[in-house]
């Protein structure tokens, strides 16, 4: 059975006189122990607010949840706050997009690196005191006692990063989900990043769930990849095939627009036309249709169904066929 | 018309670090650029790539004379651009245009579109009549591919990619011959990325401009430019053509720079090979004496490194380094080895133990 089972996950939002607003719309994946998954897709695709919806951070009020969240057996969206507090930290860890304002700023760092290990781990002060050294020690944050005693504006970018990881794993929890964890920082320490994450998960066999905009990040660090379009899953694969052969247009549009390093001179780039549109018409339609270079006449009369085809989940009436690029339409 | 348009020489733009409430003392320096020398043909792009705090927008800024610098200058077109003053400064800004990172804090949100491109053209004697300027608009909006219903909008009734094609447009309007582009792209979703990448490159075409691209995206930059140059803490540490930058890099930045980058394809990046960092950025007000980048160096020697500042050199035509032992790291001879990340002090960046000089409060400075 899977570590994290997540069905049907629906997030709308309401608001007094206005539309519904649907951010996540029906979304299914799993996460087996150990695994690491990947959430891909541009600004408001809903990749946030689905992590912010398993770890149960949204409002009460104004937003709708359903579907069911299953970890080890137990549905997340049915626990109550206390419940969930308990296991927020001990069974999930979470690590967020900005160091700066997911630390306090007014505690010392020591101090956020210990709560978490009194309170879930019921060690004394002095016992967490040592742990969370060698916490910071693990994450490779140089001099350790002394960090211990700053603040987090005394910390850089990257060890502030470091720190929130520490945060996140020191009870060592199944699950770690990092939303965005190094889109804040430059590549360089991104790359520093990513290794300590890769080395903690598997020493310690946590699943990850890795949320990013990035496709770079997502080839070398996750093994399957749910890329999501207008908050539903619209390809699911492993990274081999989905990088080798995007089938969904999306997809193979992103991978088309992005340039590439190891590019030959002169390469142009094809753009996906038209931008992501606020109101997401998944309704009689495919969203992606307005932009789909590939769209015939029933993508925009019928909402596509994911279904199970060429080794992976797919939900496209006409999905690329390799070898042959999509047709291409200049956008203005 | 010489083949240069720009040439960069010696520019410093140094930071005063302010200290005390009314007496202003000066406690030291943000060294944000320091001496950068560069030129620029016509009709290239040079791309300019280093990592945040490295003093890329400063320089790029700086040579636009959005911020003085404290020493060197900038010759456009043969003509001295830092002595310019007043009138004839004005003028000659209008051959020099901005396109600035981020499109909705860059274009007033009070102005409709008509008259943020209108008032470029006014104050430059650029709007000859009603009909002449009216045909201008349109041109320039279907130059950057937008719908001349555009006119009457105002900057929030458009997405992130079409904002930023008014801020080309503006920058287009007054027919510069040079357009220094802030990050153009970085606040944009890459499907909309790689439109403006696309237009920017078409425009050039189109009206023979020279581009300076600032970007702390390799691969963007790589792609759009001719020539690129990196920067490390205030300083050039490399310039080559894009491909033999990427082909061979010869600094050691730039080659854990090139190594860092994420490729989205999951076969090269099971294959690669990682040059991690060690430790982060130095304090550009308190930078490493010698090469500014031997405290992370892999490549670190012993003698030179940290004494001694290395100067940009050509090593092969075209291609032009700083870095003491760049023959020997190119041939193999010196090989990497690991490095122990130091302490970085953040904050104001002066290192505790530096004595302040003066008083630190007036009541100190009235009863010494």
């Amino acid at each position: 059975m899977a570590l994290l089972e997540v069905r049907d996950l629906t997030v709308v939002f309401q608001r007094k006189g206005e539309e519904p607003f649907r951010a996540v719309d029906g979304v299914s994946f799993d996460v087996e122990p150990g695994q690491t998954v990947g959430l891909v897709g541009e600004s408001g695709c809903g990749k946030s607010v689905t992590s912010l919806a398993i770890m149960g951070l949204l409002p009460k009020r104004g937003a709708k949840i359903t579907g069911t969240v299953t970890y080890d057996g137990t549905d997340l969206l049915k626990l109550s706050d206390r419940e969930m507090r308990d296991r927020r930290g001990r069974d999930l860890g979470m690590v967020f997009q900005d160091p700066l304002s997911s630390l306090n700023p007014v505690i010392p760092i020591g101090l956020q690196v210990t709560e978490v290990l009194e309170r879930h781990r019921g060690l004394a002060r002095k016992e967490a005191m040592i742990e969370a050294k060698n916490l910071l020690d693990k994450v490779g944050i140089p001099d350790p006692n002394r960090r211990l005693k700053e603040y987090p504006h005394q910390l850089s970018g990257g060890m502030r990063q470091r720190a929130l990881i520490a945060i996140a794993l020191a009870c060592r929890p199944k699950l770690l989900i990092a939303d965005e964890p190094t889109t804040a920082l430059d590549v360089t320490i991104q790359a520093q990043i990513l290794s300590v994450m890769k080395e903690l998960v598997q020493d310690l066999g946590t699943a990850l769930v890795m949320i990013t905009h990035d496709l770079g990040v997502v080839a070398g660090l996750c093994d399957e990849v749910n890329v999501l379009y207008g908050g539903k899953v619209v390809e699911k694969a492993n990274r081999h095939p989905l990088f080798a052969e995007p089938r969904h247009p999306y997809t193979h549009g992103l991978l088309a627009s992005i340039p590439r390093l190891d590019a030959a001179p002169g390469e142009k780039l094809t753009p996906i036309r038209g931008s992501v549109a606020d109101n997401i018409p998944w309704a009689n339609a495919c969203a992606f249709a307005p932009r789909c270079p590939n769209a015939l006449d029933v993508c925009r009369e019928v909402t596509p169904a994911v279904e199970d085809q060429l080794g992976r989940l797919l939900r496209c009436h006409n999905p690329v066929v390799p070898g042959t690029p999509a047709a291409e339409e200049v956008p203005v | 018309m010489s083949e240069t348009l720009v040439s960069v020489q010696d520019m410093k733009v140094h930071f005063p670090i302010k200290r005390g409430v009314l007496l202003d003392r000066t406690v030291g320096y943000v060294y944000a650029v320091d001496g950068v020398d560069l030129e620029i043909k016509r009709g290239e792009t040079y791309g300019l790539v280093g990592e945040s705090g490295c003093g890329k927008s400063t320089l790029g800024r700086a040579m636009l004379r959005l911020n003085e610098p404290t020493a060197g200058k900038m010759v456009f077109d043969g003509q001295d651009f830092s002595a310019l003053k007043g009138e004839e400064l004005r003028k000659m800004r209008r051959r020099i245009q901005m396109v600035f990172q981020d499109p909705l804090s860059s274009l007033d949100p009070r102005q409709s579109v008509e008259s943020i491109l209108v008032e470029g053209l006014r104050a430059h004697d650029l709007d000859k009549g009603k009909e002449s300027t009216n045909k201008r608009l349109r041109d320039l909006l279907t130059a950057v591919g937008l719908p001349t219903t555009a006119l009457r909008k105002y900057p929030h009734e458009f997405s992130g990619g079409q904002r930023q094609r008014i801020g080309i447009a503006r920058a287009l309007a007054l027919e510069p011959d040079l357009i220094v582009a802030d990050e153009p792209v970085s606040a944009l979703d890459v499907s909309v990325q790689a439109q403006v990448v696309n237009l920017m490159e078409e425009l050039q075409q189109q009206f023979g401009l020279t581009y300076l691209v600032i970007a702390h995206d390799l691969a963007v930059v790589k792609h759009i430019s001719d020539r690129v140059g990196v920067m490390y803490l205030g300083g050039l540490v490399e310039e080559a053509s894009a491909q033999d930058l990427y082909a061979e890099p010869l600094h050691p930045y730039t080659r854990a720079l090139l190594s860092a980058i994420p490729v989205p394809d999951p076969v090269v990046e099971d294959r690669r090979e990682r040059i991690l960092l060690a430790g982060d950025l130095p304090s550009p007000a308190n930078p490493p004496s010698g090469c500014r980048f031997h405290t992370r160096c892999p490549w670190r020697q012993a003698t030179k490194c940290d004494t001694e500042r290395p100067v940009l050199r050509e090593l092969k035509p075209g291609h032009k380094v700083a870095c003491h032992y760049a023959e020997q790291i190119r041939s193999g001879e010196i090989q990497p080895h690991e490095v122990k990340p130091i302490l970085i002090e953040e904050g104001d960046g002066m290192s505790p133990d530096v004595p302040l000089v003066g008083p630190a409060s007036v009541t100190e400075a009235l009863n010494p």
